[in-house]
């Protein structure tokens, strides 16, 4: 009964995928954010931009929308960007090289979008940006190719959704993602996948936080997938911080291998790394993270934890770190395993029939505290976990 | 309000309680003394029926009604009510929601009604937005339980060593919060709110009066009587000795 499933998820060739989608045009944007607007709030999207700064739209390869609403925030096409600005060339393929696998090459020989979002030095996004790349074509290869670049002492939020049609079952995503967090800047980067049960799914991101810079990234899988691939890494400068926190829920026979790396680079910089899965039916989790301390008086934490409701399901928890200076400080707590009984019999004791209980106890294992968000919308990360952990 | 009747009880398949007997009328409060692994725990866990804990012989009466086979959830919806010795850590889930939760209002919302509970066992309304035991001190966590307790508000009030770890300050502070879930204050005909405390050392006993003292030894009550008699009895010889004396008289 038990099997023994391999840790990678397959490789998968985006040759087998179509790169053929129909045009559609910014002038349909209403009709189209009306026809998905359930899928697209479901990721975080918001058609009516209301408490956003700016919105990006992406349908198969056509930029819908790119529109901005507070000065010195300035989202476009990415392949838009770089004809507009000379510099940008320098910013593409720098946080991740394009030969690093098959993935990051179909994506540097046939870009199919992604945006650009840049923050001008010193500017304070009031609300977050949203961004939204949405698949609707059976069988497509999005092969996106992100740039975000939050200027010297700027603070900027994304919130960035990532779905499919209803009638999509099967698609691939790839998506590079290059982020840089310049000197005593800030940047929180909320990701939202909601993926259908036959897409495969690549992101391959890299993270340069300069002097005094804040990444904080959060995560969030809630719905089944075919299977998820990524492991950004974070490079942090001098001071820098990062803190990255990953909520998954896989079901059904959803593949999952999701962690982050950090390497702490520059002196006095810190990391925090929370991880929460939960695995119900035959998925299949792996759950990395890794620290790596290689300057002085860097200090890193990281937290894996898997709950398992199945026997048929599979985490597999993997923390690791690795100090090349004697004046680095790391350390790590992994844990996995069922709802303990101890917690459901504290719940009873309380009036909470066993059912009631344990459906506590998983909500409250999903409800991270996810930092660094504006309050309306962690409330609506929160909402959209509890919805997911109510469906359990 | 309680009569137990020759109970027998397994953890694990393994006898605990070996045909104990007790009786505890409406508005009492007794105290169980013990030695380590005599059993006080497993008779509290027993009375509130978890799983772990199985009965396999005598019963267990709750105001007239049996209820040797009925869920925790089933018993604590009756009336009865705990406070742990050492509750596990519940991530994700608020203080502020698990006091909500006691008064079996299921909403995320703390409401005045926590906060004023709170203030009154001097929590900070920033203590109530931690998850329910992670980091807390041992007298935090004393006071968190009967925070719970006092949202539940029932009538059959169990304590686990509520005394244990607490410096005097909090003992004073725990001692008046338990005399207040337990109707100490009232004349006793006007007490409606039963207890059963555990307790160590009897330091409880100094806080809240007492109307009967038991002494558990190898899964029995082996002496029941006068708390200051037995406490005396149990300072100056030790348990067994108290309990020789006892069956001599």
């Amino acid at each position: 009964m038990h099997k023994r499933v391999p840790d990678v998820v397959n490789v998968v060739n985006p040759e087998d995928y179509t790169m053929d989608a129909e045009e559609h045009v910014p002038e349909d944007r209403s009709e189209i954010e009306g026809e998905y607007k359930k899928s697209l709030l479901e990721v975080g999207y918001d058609p009516d931009g209301e408490e956003r700064s700016g919105s990006f739209l992406q349908l198969d390869h056509s930029v819908i929308c790119s529109t901005t609403v507070q000065e010195g925030i300035e989202v476009i096409d990415s392949s838009e960007a770089l004809e507009k600005y000379s510099w940008l060339s320098d910013y593409f393929w720098r946080a991740v090289a394009a030969d690093k696998d098959i993935y990051t090459k179909a994506v540097a020989e046939k870009q199919t979008g992604g945006y650009f979002v840049r923050a001008a030095p010193g500017v304070k996004s009031i609300f977050p940006l949203q961004t939204c790349l949405f698949i609707g074509k059976e069988r497509l290869s999005q092969n996106v190719h992100n740039i975000v670049i939050v200027e010297e002492g700027a603070e900027l939020h994304i919130i960035t959704g990532c779905s499919t049609a209803q009638d999509v079952r099967s698609a691939m995503h790839l998506g590079v993602s290059e982020f840089y967090v310049k000197k005593g800047a800030t940047l929180t980067y909320t990701m939202i996948h909601n993926w259908a049960p036959e897409v495969v799914v690549r992101p391959r991101s890299g993270i340069i936080v300069g002097e005094g810079g804040t990444y904080i990234n959060n995560y969030i899988l809630m719905k089944p997938v075919k299977d998820v691939q990524m492991y950004p890494v974070t490079y942090c400068g001098r001071n820098a911080r990062t803190m990255a926190q990953t909520v998954i829920h896989a079901s059904k026979d959803s593949k999952v291998d999701i962690g982050s790396k950090v390497v702490l680079e520059g002196e006095n910089s810190r990391a925090e790394l929370i991880s929460r899965s939960i695995a119900t039916d035959q998925a299949n989790v792996t759950a990395r993270g890794a620290i790596v301390g290689s300057a002085a008086g860097v200090k890193g934490h990281l937290e894996c934890i898997g709950l398992m409701l199945s026997n048929t399901a599979r985490i597999h928890s993997v923390p690791e770190l690795e100090a090349t200076v004697e004046d680095a400080e790391l350390s790590h707590e992994a844990a996995v395993g069922r709802i303990s009984e101890e917690e459901i019999a504290y719940l009873t004791a309380r009036g909470l029939s066993e059912d009631e209980a344990a459906g506590a106890i998983v909500r409250g294992f999903l409800n991270v505290d996810i930092k660094g968000l504006p309050p309306a919308l962690g409330a609506e990360v929160r909402q959209m976990i509890r919805m997911s952990a109510d469906a359990l | 309000m309680l009569e137990i009747e020759n109970l027998n009880l397994e953890v694990d398949g393994r006898p605990v309680l070996k045909g104990l007997d007790l009786i505890i009328e409406k508005g009492e409060c007794h105290v169980l003394l013990g030695p380590n692994g005599s059993g006080k725990t497993s008779l509290l866990l027993g009375i509130l029926g978890f799983p772990r804990y199985r009965v396999t012989g005598g019963k267990i009466v709750f105001n007239g009604a049996d209820i040797t086979n009925l869920t925790t959830a089933e018993r604590v919806k009756l009336g009865m009510g705990i406070a742990f010795q050492n509750p596990p850590v519940i991530r994700g889930i608020r203080l502020g929601e698990m006091v909500n939760l006691c008064r079996g209002d299921k909403s995320g919302e703390i409401t005045d009604e926590t906060r004023v509970l709170a203030k009154e066992l001097h929590f900070t309304e920033e203590f109530l937005e931690r998850d329910v035991n992670a980091g807390f001190s041992g007298g935090e966590i004393k006071r968190s339980e009967i925070l719970q307790l006092m949202a539940q508000d029932p009538n059959f009030v169990m304590l686990d060593e509520p005394d244990s770890g607490v410096d005097i300050e909090n003992m004073e502070l725990i001692g008046g919060m338990i005399g207040k879930l337990l109707h100490r204050r009232e004349r006793p005909s006007r007490r409606i709110a039963s207890g059963l405390i555990i307790t160590h050392l009897a330091t409880i006993t100094d806080y809240v009066d007492v109307d009967w003292a038991h002494v558990m030894l190898g899964g029995r009550i082996g002496c029941s009587g006068n708390p200051d008699q037995i406490i005396r009895q149990i300072s100056e010889g030790g348990y067994e000795k108290c309990i020789r004396e006892c069956q001599m008289s």
